[in-house]
């Protein structure tokens, strides 16, 4: 893997901008670009080519790694030493970065049981809108020094500072995973079973319904995962890898030919939601997946009516892209201002307002 | 004593919240002087004690339009002084608000108000096989709101995370009264981490005045190993190596001998009283899941020079192995006229270097340290032991702990697992950050406080302070803080 501190090269770009009020637009592997609205920024700030791993001690289970390292890079070196990012995210692309991945907040499908992009964060050094250098967080797994900047950055689409390293907590890999598969042609009760299961103590580290079948993958100690498989019943999946791959990059086929893919985020159990068209129920139920030619202002409605929050993931409904109330948009734009007072970092890539 | 609050800001606030809920009697303020941290004391001009969050509101547009600075405050059990008040300042107590407002079993929460204790969830929701896993050891008195406000861990953060990893939404009122909903039902919201930036913000942003956090299914089985090492490097050798060994216990805990001879003198746990260090390592799931960490654990113990292994019979063993732990703190009390509690984290891999480097410290100050600690998270709480009775030894113990605190971030650690920053730890921060990190931190704290009314002097050095701080604290022949006039 190639090495290389930017560091001074990034920071005197970002310097030059304040100084001429440029706009800049944070790219990476540019993998995940048709997130979020597009930014108004034209001049690019390359981050890619700012990589390598700063240190990783598996024993201390903390990785520090530039932003620019391709997740590639990083999940094989973790896989060589038995462990992973308890997070699994999604690359979209093998150009994808660690940095555009914690940008962009995205965890894959054990997040409801291991954590999120976020929870795995631990510190990171970022460059922010006025051009200063500054590092929060750290390499140990507890630390509330200060308030939580390094996670702050998690999700925030690079508006609040270009990232140039992160540490990250990673987690041993099991010793066994398996999948096990249930037919189910009623989302009704596949969404039902999933919550009575999640109630009992079972070592699920994935559970999903794809309109067909009920997929769980179960993960800990051999003797465990097979008990445990025996009493939930089902078929086993022995490419349950692929699928769980599949899912996470949005290659399975109910992905393609999504004009406008939704995400919904709501609380697990809510009752399968009066929105015309196709559905796929991750995270046990708490995130769901929508393909639908429905007017957006009907989703963002019928979501925010429940407590929960609809983004259009995938497509070109953008119209408010970020739905906030106006108390909370005030908090948002307070945020960028401490942080960017000139909004030259990623502008617009929320909304117009941010 | 006159109070120098404004004398129609008090009416105001009577109006608000009723007589029956404002304490302005000295005698009565008492109770409110200071946190866990009993060394520093402050008594307040007045406490609100609302029982609504329409009545937490309404207090805070009155303090905002009469510039009152605001103190919240849970059960008081803080170790950093973060609820320490401040001079013309309020108190505003969340004891009155302590309902548990909804447990939805279907979707595995609590719905709480910020005044309702720690272990008080887990009992309403253990009906259910549910339980809130963040479990601070003061998780009998304190409250959620405080937890939220410190981020709180316990002994089964290594596997269950913080209260960060454990909250889904907040309700939150802004300085200016105004009612703000971060967070959702779901995981993971679109937009700014709010979640994130409030959890461990020490009310310096805001008041919490309703949390929705995660419960888990309790586990059908748990297990705790006791395992005695005849020197502290082993100890600490042992612990990376399980932690290396692909295992993640639900908790990994250390005692120093001192730590051992004292608590089991208090509690008959039956200890090892001639060990230099055990552990305790507890595993939770399914009853296969623990039965193979236990194997490969014992394993690995055994190849770091573990002199003995106790597997714990029952629960009621398993209880007495945990006692010892949890009564540490108590056991230490009987001891010592007074302790001071540090709290910094460190690389596992520094462990038995601290350790040693920290007695060094101690005995060239002539003063004792006990040490237990979550080994797991590297997570260091020595405890210092002094009477302040003896002039001079208050002083030597702060400059202990603050000689601790500087190695745990020279190894690469931090001053700060768990217990925030609160006063205790002001200057430190100072070590920990630049000038322009704190700086950050001010205009984030601006951003939700432009009249810094909200625990103010907490958490955030001035400048000034780390300049002066500094001048006595030289590092790498440096002088800190360059870009500060010197006085």
């Amino acid at each position: 893997m190639l090495e290389q501190d930017l560091t001074p090269d990034l920071l005197a770009q970002v310097q030059q901008a304040v100084h001429t009020r440029t706009h800049l637009k944070i790219v990476g592997g540019n993998s995940k670009s048709f997130y979020g609205t597009p930014t108004s920024a034209t001049a690019l700030l390359e981050v890619s080519g700012h990589r390598g791993i700063v240190s990783y001690e598996p024993s201390e289970l903390v990785v520090k790694v530039r932003a620019g390292t391709r997740l590639t890079d990083l999940t094989q070196l973790l896989t060589d030493h038995g462990q992973m990012l308890a997070f699994e995210p999604p690359g979209f692309a093998s150009e994808a970065t660690i940095g555009g991945t914690i940008a962009c907040g995205f965890s894959g499908p054990r997040r409801p049981f291991a954590g999120s992009a976020r929870d795995s964060v631990l510190g990171c050094t970022l460059i922010n809108g006025n051009a200063e250098c500054l590092a929060f967080g750290g390499q140990v797994m507890k630390n509330v020094a200060g308030f939580d900047v390094s996670r702050l950055m998690v999700g925030a689409l690079g508006q609040l500072g270009v990232l140039l390293d992160i540490s990250l907590r990673v987690v041993p890999m099991p010793e066994a995973e398996i999948t096990v598969t249930r037919t189910l042609s009623s989302a009704h009760q596949a969404l039902e079973l999933m919550q009575q299961w999640q109630r009992e103590p079972w070592p699920f580290s994935a559970l999903v319904y794809d309109g067909n079948k009920l997929m769980m993958r179960l993960s800990g100690a051999e003797t465990a995962v097979h008990s445990a498989a025996s009493q939930l019943g089902g078929d086993i999946d022995l490419n349950g890898d692929l699928f769980w791959r599949q899912l996470r990059e949005q290659q399975l086929d109910f992905f393609r030919d999504a004009e406008n893919l939704w995400r919904i985020s709501i609380a697990p159990a809510t009752p399968l939601l009066d929105i015309e068209g196709e559905w796929l129920l991750d995270w046990g139920g708490a995130q769901r997946w929508l393909k639908s030619p429905v007017y957006s202002e009907h989703i963002h409605q019928t979501v925010a009516a429940l407590n929960g929050h609809a983004v259009c993931f995938r497509g070109s409904d953008k119209t408010d892209w970020l739905r906030l109330e106006p108390g909370l948009m005030n908090v948002h734009k307070k945020i960028r201002q401490a942080f960017d007072p000139y909004r030259l970092l990623n502008p617009h890539r929320f909304s117009p307002e941010l | 004593m006159p109070s120098l609050l404004n004398a129609r800001f008090i009416a105001q606030c009577r109006s608000v919240l009723g007589a029956e809920n404002l304490i302005i009697e000295p005698e009565m303020l008492r109770a409110y002087e200071c946190d866990a941290l009993v060394a520093l004391r402050n008594l307040p001009e007045m406490v609100a004690l609302p029982e609504s969050v329409e009545q937490v509101q309404a207090l805070m547009k009155l303090c905002y339009e009469y510039d009152v600075p605001v103190v919240a405050r849970g059960a008081g059990t803080g170790l950093a002084g973060g609820a320490l008040p401040v001079t013309n300042g309020i108190v505003l107590g969340l004891s009155k608000m302590q309902r548990i407002l909804a447990i939805d079993q279907e979707n595995r929460t609590a719905r709480v108000q910020p005044g309702v204790r720690n272990l008080a969830i887990s009992e309403a929701a253990k009906s259910y096989s549910l339980y809130y896993a963040p479990d601070p050891s003061s998780q009998i008195a304190c409250t959620i709101g405080g937890n939220i406000a410190e981020n709180s861990g316990g002994v089964h953060c290594l596997k269950y995370g913080l209260t960060v990893h454990n909250v889904l939404q907040l309700k939150f009122v802004t300085i200016e009264g105004e009612l703000l909903t971060f967070g959702g039902s779901g995981l993971d919201a679109p937009g700014y981490d709010l979640l994130a930036l409030t959890i461990g913000s020490e009310g310096l942003l805001g008041i919490v005045v309703e949390a929705t956090v995660r419960l888990l299914p309790c586990q059908p089985c748990t297990q705790v190993l006791l395992a005695a090492f005849d020197s502290i490097e082993n100890a600490g050798n042992a612990v990376a190596a399980v932690i290396a060994g692909r295992l993640v216990p639900a908790g990994l805990e250390l005692m120093d001998n001192a730590a051992i001879r004292v608590t089991d003198d208090f509690v008959h746990a039956n200890y090892p009283i001639d060990a230099e260090a055990i552990l305790l390592c507890e595993f939770d799931g399914l009853l296969e899941q623990v039965d193979a960490d236990l194997k490969k654990t014992k394993a690995i113990l055994k190849e770091n020079g573990a002199t003995s292994i106790r597997t714990a019979k029952d629960s009621e063993e398993r209880k007495l192995f945990w006692a010892g732990r949890k009564a540490a703190f108590p056991a230490v009390g009987r001891i010592s006229a007074d302790y001071y509690c540090m709290d910094g984290t460190i690389p596992r891999k520094h462990l038995a270097k601290v350790l040693t480097q920290i007695t060094r410290f101690a005995s060239d100050l002539g003063l004792k340290v006990v040490n237990v600690f979550h080994a797991g998270d590297g997570n260091l709480h020595p405890l210092i032991l002094y009477d302040a009775g003896h002039p001079g030894e208050y002083e030597k113990a702060e400059q202990l702990g603050g000689q601790i605190l500087e190695l745990c971030v020279a190894v690469g650690g931090s001053i700060t697992g768990e217990h925030g920053v609160g006063v205790e730890k002001l200057n430190h921060m100072c070590v920990q950050f630049s000038s322009v990190e704190l700086r950050q931190f001010e205009r984030l704290k601006a951003a939700f406080d432009s009249k810094n009314l909200l625990n103010p002097g907490k958490v955030i050095p001035s400048l000034h302070r780390c300049a002066e701080f500094g001048r006595m604290h030289v590092h790498k022949g440096q002088l800190p803080y360059p870009e500060l006039e010197r006085f």
